[in-house]
């Protein structure tokens, strides 16, 4: 579905991604993991069109669409869910999901009206709270407030930058299981960028880890939570990778 | 009435402008005092300036400090167009409108892709060129002396001469504004621009065209700006580059934050609090400090946007409208009361 070659993208002088190769699957979660500064939200930002790539190509369904800015990516059906949520404080959770529908609400207001109601159902919190500013929702919320924006662009590819951030292990969880349903039950794709390896790896199809701009490891989630290398550098399990 | 009209009047939006210009159209059965009619034709002036600048800064979320340059281009338009070249007044206020506009684009699409302090400073920049301009190109513009014999506007043979005649003019120009930008607002467009405001990173996510906006809004608000400052060159009939310098930017920033930059009431209500506070200060400041100089106002007014950020940030419009929401929770209706007392006669309480 989604093809990735060779992909370059820098920030002025800093050369952030640097060479990045993968493929996804329709109905696949991916999981994108690495610390901090290793390129994983400009990985997001280039493939929603919001960073230019240096060089490189991305595939959607066979079509070139690297040079496409962010509004044709996300009516192509690729969605970006911002990092730290990026609610819109001051509008009512109902604005900030039909927000989410900005680029095709003229074109097909009634079937918008429709998975908003979707939306709602998947996330049946939303639904008490519809007049209530997005800025004064809990973070756990926010977070759902933001997958269900995301949710009404109609996406053929949802990608969440850092999800879990600020989040309380519980509300992590739900996010992951409510992610896991997506796919499951309704068919989506779904790229995860996470610091949180264990949680994001749990609940992923694949996963790639992400250092210096490039992949270093990639494989099913099962085969990287049990790589020596993945275990000593993200669960501190120095032992496991020297046995 | 067909879905148009109906789109006009989006959300009861006619409702308050009706209410406020049913106030202030009896105003002239009450008093035909020219100093208070002069007062609130200047209201209507700065308020129609405010109302772009407002939907610019408060949902737009983009600030500028040029806007008096948009308000000299309008009155110095208007000026040599219907003085030098005899142009129907009504024709000069558009061609006015239009070359805002299309300086507006001009200068908006290197500006906005700034943002924070730097666009603010391009457009205090900006403000302070067109300035210059308007004192440098004194054959065109009169320069520093100004420009005289400006003529007053005409509709169907009847003349705007007297303040009393000019303050309805002004004001069904704010009544129109007041509708035209409340439909905008509450439009698909409105909900971009809160959403620029909101989080650029996000409505840029959500696919929001944000140069797109943000440059049709400084555009918009351009010609709101442009055709007050025509207006007003018909009205005093006499213009001079100070009218339009640096400080009348700040001041036009001033009123829009004092009122509540996210309303449009705001706007109406800071200009009218700037041209009143002003007019006591003209008035009492040299009685009580006869030595002063005339910066005062500034200095007045720095201070008062200061306590404004300080205490009230949202504004006065806001703060009031927070005020009377409380006062309402506080008495409850007669409704709200019977349904307490059915809650507690079935004994249910929030256990």
């Amino acid at each position: 579905m989604l093809k990735v070659t060779d992909l370059h993208t820098h920030h002025g002088y800093l050369h952030v991604l640097n060479g990045i190769n993968f493929e996804l699957s329709e109905g696949e979660l991916l999981a994108i993991v690495g610390s901090n500064g290793a390129g994983k939200s400009t990985l997001l930002g280039t493939l929603a069109g919001v960073y230019r790539p240096s060089s490189g190509s991305i595939e959607y369904k066979g079509k070139d669409i690297t040079k496409q800015n962010v509004q044709k990516m996300v009516s192509s059906g690729i969605c970006l869910v911002p990092e730290r949520r990026q609610i819109f404080s001051s509008l009512s959770v109902k604005d900030n999901l039909m927000l989410g529908a900005y680029h095709r609400y003229r074109r097909d207001h009634k079937k918008v009206h429709d998975e908003y109601e979707e939306v709602l159902e998947l996330f049946p919190r939303l639904k008490t709270m519809l007049n209530r500013p997005g800025g004064l929702l809990s973070g756990g919320e926010q977070q759902m407030l933001a997958i269900g924006r995301g949710l009404m662009a109609n996406p053929k590819v949802l990608m969440l930058d850092e999800p879990s951030l600020g989040l309380a292990p519980l509300i992590v969880k739900d996010i992951m299981q409510i992610l896991r349903k997506l796919c499951d039950e309704r068919g989506a794709t779904i790229i995860l960028v996470e610091q949180n390896v264990k949680a994001a790896l749990k609940v992923a199809d694949r996963g790639c880890v992400l250092a210096h701009g490039q992949i270093v490891i990639s494989g099913t989630s099962q085969e990287l939570l049990n790589d020596p290398k993945v275990q000593e550098a993200y669960f501190g399990k120095m032992e496991a990778a020297k046995v | 009435m067909n879905s148009k009209s109906l789109k006009l009047i989006y959300n009861n939006s006619i409702l308050g402008p009706i209410i406020l210009f049913a106030v202030l159209f009896c105003i002239p059965l009450v008093s035909s005092s020219n100093y208070l009619f002069s007062i609130l034709t200047m209201i209507g002036f700065y308020a129609l300036v405010c109302i772009g600048l407002t939907t610019l800064t408060g949902y737009a979320g983009q600030i500028s400090l040029g806007h008096a340059a948009f308000y000299g281009i309008g009155a110095y338009s208007s000026a040599v167009l219907t003085s030098t070249y005899g142009l129907n007044p009504w024709i000069a206020i558009i061609i006015g409108a239009l070359i805002s506009a299309v300086v507006a684009l001009i200068v908006g699409i290197p500006t906005f892709k700034l943002k924070g302090y730097y666009l603010a400073l391009a457009t205090l920049g900006f403000g302070i060129i067109v300035y210059t301009l308007f004192k440098e190109f004194s054959s065109i513009t009169g320069g520093s002396n100004g420009f005289f014999g400006i003529p007053p506007i005409s509709l169907f043979g009847y003349e705007f001469i007297t303040d009393k005649s000019y303050f309805y003019l002004i004001w069904v120009f704010v009544f129109f504004a007041i509708l035209f930008t409340r439909n905008i607002i509450h439009s698909r467009i409105g909900r971009g621009l809160r959403s620029i405001e909101g989080s650029e990173i996000a409505a840029d996510a959500v696919g929001v065209n944000l140069m797109n906006y943000k440059l049709q809004i400084f555009v918009l608000s351009a010609i709101f700006a442009s055709v007050s400052g025509s207006l007003l060159a018909h009205y005093v009939s006499f213009i001079n580059p100070d009218l339009f310098v640096a400080n009348t930017s700040i001041f036009f920033l001033i009123m829009v934050i004092m009122g509540g930059k996210g309303n449009i009431w705001g706007s109406i209500v800071g200009a009218a609090m700037y041209v009143l506070l002003d007019e006591i200060l003209k008035h009492y400041v040299p009685l009580l400090l006869p030595n002063v100089g005339g910066q005062f106002e500034i200095v007045f007014f720095g201070i008062l946007l200061v306590l404004t950020l300080i205490y009230m940030p949202d504004g006065l419009v806001p703060r009031f409208e927070k005020l009377m929401s409380k006062f309402k929770k506080k008495t409850p209706t007669n409704g709200a009361l019977q349904s307490t007392i059915s809650v507690n006669a079935t004994g249910g309480d929030n256990k």
